[in-house]
């Protein structure tokens, strides 16, 4: 039996997203699938160097609020959960998720986990080359702390068949967290590269929630946008042949347009004819779309052909280190105290030795953004922030940065105030394409008893 | 004119690729703006703020276009040393760019 519409929610569009729009989903929404999607690229790098240190973390921070917020509503309504919150540990997430059940008395609950996208040893193995510098992988060494495929929406339709009210994963393609559900309830065949590339763009348009629905979209005068502190995240209601209408809960905040949904479909994209995804090149090019009502847009014209058979790598690994520091100037004179304090900081770096592989001299509120492409002001800013940072090899050197503008203090030009430093690890990352057929995804089950 | 005042943008980030959508508020300007909004004019734009090429991709059915720029997120978001790592207001930056009006007997705003 295969469902005439099927209503998605979604809930997050980054791990430190809101917690009440999801809820507001639940109660309000009518939804039958609620989606977060939480993993940014470099995400589960940081996951996986804390699951090294403890083996029962390495999944989201926030899985917890986001769980006893939702979860109790969305068994009680038959709304399914699919997330990709179990980063780079998915089956402590499903035990997790299990334990707040069983806290919350919710009876028994399925959860399903899904496994196989970390794929670090068949990459440190093999010969593969960086997408986008050519050096090798293995040639990092230990510096090299994960490398995550990108699972498509199949693995995520086989935890869905198990029954499971939650479906967990680690890194998945984000809009496959969206197709998988659409491909389960509709009964799409995976070759049918039409119905796949309309189910990417629904997940695509909803995998970054309130961008869609007047997020990140205002600009006063020009495009307003109502009460964004209340801002109500979207809602996907797509018929069987991937039809799909944008939608949000009536009476929330926020605005779902024309306008912003044209700005979520380019969102993130290069050519819009070439989508890669691990089940479809997606094809947006012909994409419609049309306002039919108050908070609804009707788009259309998804396509795609067939997947290249080559899933994406994100490989995380130490870069460097960054080290930074700044310190605020006020009143008349405070681009001149501004631009001698960096004269200062400059030549400190080279007198005391510290070595850097690059640096950035900034002034927050004049140059930092853009460099000097602005108009030059007729009047200096009232205030300005400077902002000294730098690469180096160790976390020790990057330190003495931010120490060279916090001697500003009691050594530098008059006024300053509100130092801030920090000294950090960087973990970057870089992908890699390997064979499809290398990753061996697979579910685990945990249960909840009642 | 600004392009502000015929299009707005959204910027993203993919490593070291910067993307930046161009949406024409009303639908009759996107000629004007696919003669004039070029991929060299954005280019020149940008200039030293990015080290790559920039590609244009059409979209009429959108009234859109989408410019994808290489090297343009010093080295790549995780690890840039930018103040704006993901070069989230670069789509701020496409909009101060100067453009002939569409036709003076229409008003420009949206």
């Amino acid at each position: 039996m295969t469902r005439r519409v099927v209503r998605l929610g979604s809930g997050a569009g980054y791990s430190g997203d809101r917690i009440e729009p999801a809820v507001e989903l639940v109660e309000r929404g009518e939804i039958d699938y609620l989606v977060f999607e939480c993993l940014a690229e470099r995400t589960i790098a940081l996951a996986q160097q804390a699951r090294r240190l403890d083996p029962e973390s390495g999944f989201d921070p926030l899985l917890d609020s986001r769980m006893r917020a939702v979860l109790a509503t969305a068994l009680r309504r038959r709304i399914r959960i699919v997330t990709n919150m179990g980063a780079a540990n998915p089956v402590a997430a499903a035990r997790r998720i299990a334990e707040i059940a069983r806290a919350l008395g919710l009876g028994a609950v399925r959860i399903a986990a899904v496994c196989g996208d970390d794929v670090l040893e068949h990459v440190l193995a093999g010969n593969y080359r960086f997408e986008e510098t050519g050096t090798r992988v293995r040639d990092l060494g230990d510096r090299v702390v994960s490398a995550n495929a990108y699972l498509g929406a199949q693995p995520i339709c086989e935890a869905l068949r198990t029954g499971a009210a939650v479906v967990v994963t680690g890194r998945a393609a984000d809009p496959a967290l969206f197709l998988a559900p659409l491909v389960h309830e509709f009964g799409w065949s995976m070759d049918d590269w039409q119905a796949l590339g309309q189910g990417t763009l629904v997940g695509h348009l909803l995998e970054c929630a309130g961008q869609i629905t007047g997020g990140y979209f205002a600009d006063p005068g020009i495009k307003d946008v109502p009460d964004l502190a209340r801002l109500g995240f979207p809602i996907g209601e797509v018929e069987p042949n991937g039809d799909l209408v944008i939608t949000k809960v009536a009476g929330s905040g926020g605005r779902v347009s024309a306008a912003t949904c044209k700005e979520q479909l380019l969102y993130e994209i290069h050519d819009p004819a070439k989508y890669f995804q691990p089940d479809v090149v997606a094809d947006f090019s012909d994409v419609r779309v049309v306002e039919i009502g108050p908070d609804r847009v009707r788009v259309t014209g998804g396509n795609g052909t067939p997947a290249t058979g080559m899933l994406k790598v994100s490989v995380g690994y130490v870069d460097s280190y960054v080290g930074e520091g700044q310190i605020s100037y006020a009143g008349t004179g405070a681009v001149a105290r501004a631009r001698l304090a960096l004269d200062i900081v400059r030549e400190r770096l080279r007198l005391t030795g510290v070595r850097m592989s690059e640096s950035r001299f900034d002034l927050v509120g004049v140059d930092a953004l853009h460099g000097d492409r602005g108009p030059r002001a007729a009047v200096d800013p009232y205030e300005v922030r400077l902002r000294v940072t730098g690469r180096a090899e160790s976390v020790h050197e990057a330190a003495r940065i931010g120490n060279e503008v916090e001697t500003l203090y009691t050594n530098g030009p008059a006024g300053g105030g509100g130092v801030s430093k920090h000294a950090r690890e960087v973990v970057a990352v870089q992908s890699v394409l390997i064979p499809a057929a290398m990753v061996k995804a697979s579910v685990r089950i945990v249960e909840a008893a009642s | 004119m600004k392009l502000r005042e015929l299009a707005h943008s959204r910027a993203g980030d993919k490593g070291d690729t910067s993307n930046l959508s161009l949406i024409a508020y009303r639908e009759r300007d996107y000629e004007h703006l696919r003669r004039h909004v070029t991929a060299a004019a954005v280019r020149a734009h940008l200039g030293d703020l990015v080290r790559g090429d920039v590609v244009r991709h059409e979209l009429p059915n959108l009234a859109a276009f989408n410019f994808v720029i290489s090297r343009a997120l010093g080295g790549g978001v995780t690890r840039s040393l930018a103040l704006d790592a993901h070069g989230k207001s670069f789509s701020s930056v496409l909009l101060e760019l100067e453009i002939p009006g569409p036709d003076p007997a229409a008003p420009a705003t949206p």
